[in-house]
C-alpha cells in the first residue's frame, strides 16, 4: 500500500477482459515508471484502447490486477475520483465539452471535481493553453477550432488536473495529416518535460523519437517489447516483422 | 466501442456515426406526429373563409332583415375571443404541468438504480398509449370537484380537470423527449467527463443536459403546437372553449350558411396563433444546426 | 354458459366490495361493451390498412410524370396534415354530409354514408397523408447511384424498384410508420364526437344507466392502453425483424 517512487507508477499484471465471447485482453502484464513514455502498437482490435480504459477504471476487468501508485484500480471500494485525478486520459474523438468555450474547458474540471477556486484555476488554464501554443483561443468554442487545436485543448484539459500519468488513446487517427504534427509536438513536449505517458498510437516515426518502450500487442497479448530503435528496426518476433512491413 | 458496450446499459449509447455509407438521410416532410405550418396554410384559410362567405351570403333567404355572414361573425367575436382565450390558458397549464413532471420523468429513465428505471419507463409507455380523448374523459369524470390541501379547499372546475387530462400525454411526450436527447449525446462526452472524475450527478447537470436544452427545443415547441391544436378536444367533455363555442353560437343563430365560415373562422383562429410558433421554431432548429 | 362461474364471480364483487363491473355479470351490458369493443377493433384495422394503402398509392402518384396528379396528392396532403382530425371529421360528417342523403321510398331522406364510414373514411385519409410523406421519403433515402448499380447488373427499372428500393425504403420508414400508425389508433378515439359506437361511446352509455363511471372508466383505460400496447409490442417486434444491420437514422 505504500507505494514509494522507486516502484512502478503503473502495475498491470495478468489483466484478462472479455466483451461476451471475445477475449479482448488475455493475459497483459506490464510496469510503468515514473518518467517513463511507453507507446502501444498493434493491429485493430488487439485491445489497446480496451487496456487504457481498463488503466483509468473507465472498463472493468475480469481478472489480473491494475495497481496505480499502488492503489489496486479494481478495488470496488477505491475512491475513483481520486484515481481520475491520477490518470488523465486524452481521445481519438478530443470529447471537447462543445457548449463551453476551450477556456472553460480547462477550467471546468479543477473548478467543479476538485473544487479548487476560480483565480488560481484561471490563471493556471491560460498557462496550460499557452503551453500548447493556443493562446488567443481561449474564448473560441470547441465548433469553432480545428481538430488539432480541438485535441490540443483537450490535452490541456486533462494536464489542469495535474495527472500523474497521461493516456492517450490515437489521438492523432482522427485528423488530418498537417494538424497531427502539432499534436505530436505537444505529446512530446510533454515527454520531454518528464510527464509519465501511455500513448497508443499508429504513427511508428512518432513512437521511435519519443518512446522509452514500445510494446507491440496483438490478439490481446503483449507479443514483443523494447526500445524503439530495436523493436521497430529489427523486430525479434514474425508477428512484429509482418505488423510492420505492412504500416511502415 | 468496446468500452461503450462493456459499461452498464443506461450508458450503452449509440455513438453518433456519420450517414450509413449507401443511404441518404431519412427526412420525412416533418416529424411523425408534427405539421409545419406556413403561410400558404394561412392563405389557404383565408380563400377558403372568403369563399365561405361568399357563397353562404349567395344563398341566403332574400329577406333583407337577416345581418350578413360578416356582421356576424363580428358581432360574436368577443365572445369567441373568451373562448380562445381559455383553449390559449389550458395550453399553457397542460405544457408547463407536463414539462415540470416530464422532465424528472425522462431522467428517471435513465437512472442508474432499475426501480426508478423501470417505473419510469412503465408511467411513459402508459401515457403514451393511452388515447388523449380517453385521459380527459378519465380526469373530467374521476378527479374530484374539489380538493383538501391542509386547511384551504382548492375547487377544481371542470376547464382544470381537462388541463391536467391533456398534461399526462404531454409528460410522457416530455420524458421520451429527454431521454432521446441525453440519448443523442456521444457517449464520448460521458467518458471525457468520468475520466475528468466528474460525478453522474455532475456530468449530467453540467454537461449533457446543457447540451440537450438545445436539441430538446424545437420538438418540445412542436409539442406545444400540437397540444393546442388538440385542445377543442376538451369541448366533446364539456368544457366552454371556442369550439364548444362556436357550437353554440351555430345553434343560437340557427342559420345554415353560418356553419361553414364560423368554423373556417376558428380555423383561422387557431392558423394565427399557431403560425408564429412554427416560424419561431423552425429560425430556432436553424440555429441550432449551426453548432 | 362455461363461463358463467367467471361472471358471477363479478357479482359477488359487487356485493361484497361495491365495484360494479356490470360489463362482466350483465348479459346485456357485456354484449353491449363486447360490441363496442368489436367496433373499437373493426375501426382500428380498417383505418390501419386503408391507411398504409393509401399511403403507398400516394407515394406512387407522387413519383408520376404529371403535373396535375402530384397536385392534387399535394393538396390532399397539406389539408389533412394541418387540420386538426376532429375538426376534419365534424366537416365530413355535418357538413358534407348534410349533402349526401338519399331518400328512402316514403320521403324521408337518410345520410348515404353511416358515421363509421366517415369516421373510418376520416381518419385513413389523415393517417394516409402522413404515411404519403413518410414512404417518399423512404423512397428517396435510397440514392441514386444504387439504382444506377441495379440497372448495370441488368434490373429494368421496375425491377430495381421492386427488388431493391422498395425493400430498402420500407425499412427505413418503418420506425416512422409505427409512431404514426400508433398516433392512428390512439386519434380513432375521436370518432366518439360522432357517435360510433365503439369503446368508449358504449362505455358512456352503461355508465349512465349503471352509475359505476369509475369501474368503466378504469376499464376504459386498461382496455386502450392494451390494445395499443399489442400494436407497439407487435410493430416493435416487426421493426427489429427488418432493421437493416448498421443503419441508425
Amino acid at each position: 500500500m505504500n507505494w514509494t517512487p522507486d516502484q512502478p507508477l503503473v502495475r498491470i499484471r495478468d489483466v484478462v477482459k472479455r466483451f461476451g465471447q471475445l477475449t479482448v485482453l488475455n493475459g497483459i502484464s506490464m510496469n510503468v515508471h515514473k518518467g517513463d513514455v511507453i507507446c502501444l502498437i498493434g493491429p485493430s482490435g488487439s485491445g489497446k484502447s480496451t487496456l487504457l480504459r481498463c488503466i483509468n477504471g473507465l472498463v472493468p476487468i475480469d481478472s489480473g490486477s491494475i495497481l496505480v501508485e499502488g492503489q489496486e484500480v479494481h478495488d470496488p471500494k477505491l475512491d475513483k475520483l481520486a484515481l481520475r485525478r491520477k490518470v488523465g486520459m486524452v481521445f481519438q474523438q478530443y470529447n471537447l465539452f462543445p457548449h463551453r468555450t476551450a477556456l472553460d474547458n480547462v477550467m471546468m474540471a479543477p473548478i467543479h471535481v476538485l473544487k479548487r477556486k476560480r483565480d488560481e484555476v484561471e490563471v493556471q488554464a491560460r498557462e496550460l493553453i499557452r503551453k500548447v501554443r493556443l493562446q488567443g483561443k481561449e474564448n473560441s468554442y470547441p465548433g469553432e477550432l480545428s481538430g488539432g487545436q480541438q485535441q490540443r485543448i483537450a490535452i490541456a484539459r486533462s494536464l489542469a488536473m495535474n495527472p500523474d500519468v497521461m493516456l492517450f488513446d490515437e489521438v492523432t487517427a482522427a485528423l488530418d495529416p498537417e494538424t497531427v504534427k502539432e499534436v505530436l509536438v505537444t505529446i512530446r513536449q510533454l515527454a520531454e518535460e518528464g510527464m509519465t505517458c501511455i500513448i497508443v498510437t499508429h504513427e511508428m516515426g512518432f513512437a521511435r523519437e519519443v518512446a522509452d518502450r514500445v510494446y507491440f500487442t496483438d490478439g490481446g497479448v503483449i507479443v514483443e517489447h523494447g526500445p524503439p530503435d530495436q523493436l521497430l528496426s529489427a523486430p525479434k518476433q514474425d508477428r512484429t516483422r509482418a505488423f510492420l512491413d505492412k504500416v511502415l | 466501442m468496446g468500452a461503450g458496450d462493456a459499461c452498464a446499459g443506461v450508458y450503452a449509447v449509440i455513438a453518433n456515426r456519420a450517414d450509413f455509407p449507401v443511404l441518404l438521410p431519412f427526412r420525412p416532410g416533418t416529424g411523425g406526429e408534427g405539421f409545419r405550418l406556413s403561410a400558404w396554410h394561412g392563405a389557404a384559410v383565408v380563400t377558403a373563409l372568403v369563399f365561405a362567405v361568399a357563397l353562404g351570403e349567395a344563398h341566403a333567404q332574400a329577406g333583407a332583415a337577416t345581418p350578413s355572414i360578416l356582421a356576424t361573425m363580428l358581432k360574436w367575436t368577443p365572445l369567441l375571443a373568451e373562448g380562445f382565450a381559455l383553449n390559449i390558458a389550458m395550453s399553457f397549464l397542460a405544457m408547463a404541468i407536463g414539462t415540470l413532471v416530464g422532465v424528472p420523468l425522462g431522467l428517471g429513465q435513465i437512472s442508474l438504480m432499475l426501480p426508478v428505471r423501470t417505473s419510469s419507463w412503465f408511467v411513459t409507455q402508459f401515457f403514451r398509449n393511452s388515447p388523449w380523448l380517453v385521459l380527459l374523459f378519465y380526469c373530467m369524470l374521476l378527479l374530484p370537484f374539489e380538493v383538501h390541501i391542509g386547511n384551504t379547499i382548492v375547487p377544481l372546475p371542470g376547464w382544470l380537470k381537462s388541463t391536467i387530462g391533456l398534461s399526462l400525454p404531454v409528460m410522457a411526450n416530455v420524458s421520451e423527449l429527454v431521454r432521446g436527447a441525453v440519448r443523442s449525446i456521444p457517449y464520448g462526452q460521458w467518458e471525457a467527463a468520468e475520466s475528468l472524475a466528474y460525478t453522474r450527478m455532475q456530468t449530467l447537470w453540467l454537461i449533457i443536459l446543457p447540451q440537450c436544452v438545445k436539441r430538446m427545443t424545437p420538438p418540445w415547441m412542436n409539442l406545444y403546437a400540437i397540444l393546442t391544436v388538440a385542445t377543442p378536444l376538451t369541448s366533446v367533455v364539456g368544457v366552454s372553449e371556442a369550439m364548444t363555442l362556436t357550437g353554440d353560437i351555430l345553434s343560437s343563430e340557427g342559420r345554415t350558411e353560418l356553419l361553414v365560415p364560423m368554423y373556417l373562422y376558428l380555423l383561422l383562429w387557431f392558423f394565427l396563433y399557431c403560425y408564429p410558433i412554427a416560424r419561431a421554431t423552425l429560425r430556432l432548429e436553424k440555429r441550432f444546426q449551426v453548432r | 354458459m362455461g363461463l358463467q362461474p367467471v361472471w358471477d364471480w363479478f357479482r359477488i364483487l359487487h356485493e361484497t366490495t361495491g365495484i360494479k363491473l356490470t360489463i362482466f355479470y350483465d348479459a346485456f351490458d357485456r354484449a353491449r361493451f363486447f360490441n363496442g369493443f368489436l367496433t373499437s377493433v373493426r375501426l382500428m384495422g380498417v383505418c390501419l390498412v386503408f391507411s398504409v394503402v393509401i399511403g403507398v398509392v400516394g407515394a406512387w402518384i407522387q413519383g408520376s410524370r404529371f403535373r396535375v396528379l402530384r397536385l392534387i396528392t399535394q393538396g390532399y396532403i397539406q389539408f389533412f396534415r394541418n387540420t386538426p382530425p376532429l375538426v376534419q371529421l365534424y366537416f365530413f360528417y355535418f357538413a358534407l354530409g348534410a349533402y349526401l342523403r338519399v331518400s328512402t321510398g316514403n320521403g324521408l331522406t337518410v345520410p348515404l354514408v353511416s358515421n363509421f364510414t366517415w369516421a373510418a373514411i376520416c381518419l385513413s385519409f389523415y393517417a394516409g397523408a402522413f404515411n404519403v410523406e413518410i414512404f417518399r421519403a423512404g423512397i428517396e433515402a435510397v440514392p441514386r447511384e444504387t439504382i444506377e448499380a441495379a440497372e448495370s447488373l441488368g434490373y429494368s427499372r421496375l425491377r430495381a424498384y421492386a427488388y431493391i428500393v422498395l425493400p430498402l425504403a420500407f425499412r427505413i420508414s418503418l420506425p416512422a410508420l409505427n409512431n404514426n400508425l400508433v398516433n392512428l389508433i390512439k386519434t380513432t378515439t375521436i370518432s366518439y364526437a360522432i357517435a360510433v359506437p365503439e369503446m368508449l361511446y358504449v362505455a358512456n352509455q352503461i355508465w349512465s344507466d349503471e352509475s359505476n363511471v369509475p369501474e368503466m372508466m378504469n376499464v376504459l383505460l386498461i382496455a386502450y392502453v392494451s390494445l395499443v400496447g399489442v400494436l407497439v409490442f407487435v410493430m416493435g417486434r416487426w421493426e427489429r425483424a427488418m432493421r437493416v444491420p448498421g443503419y441508425m437514422p
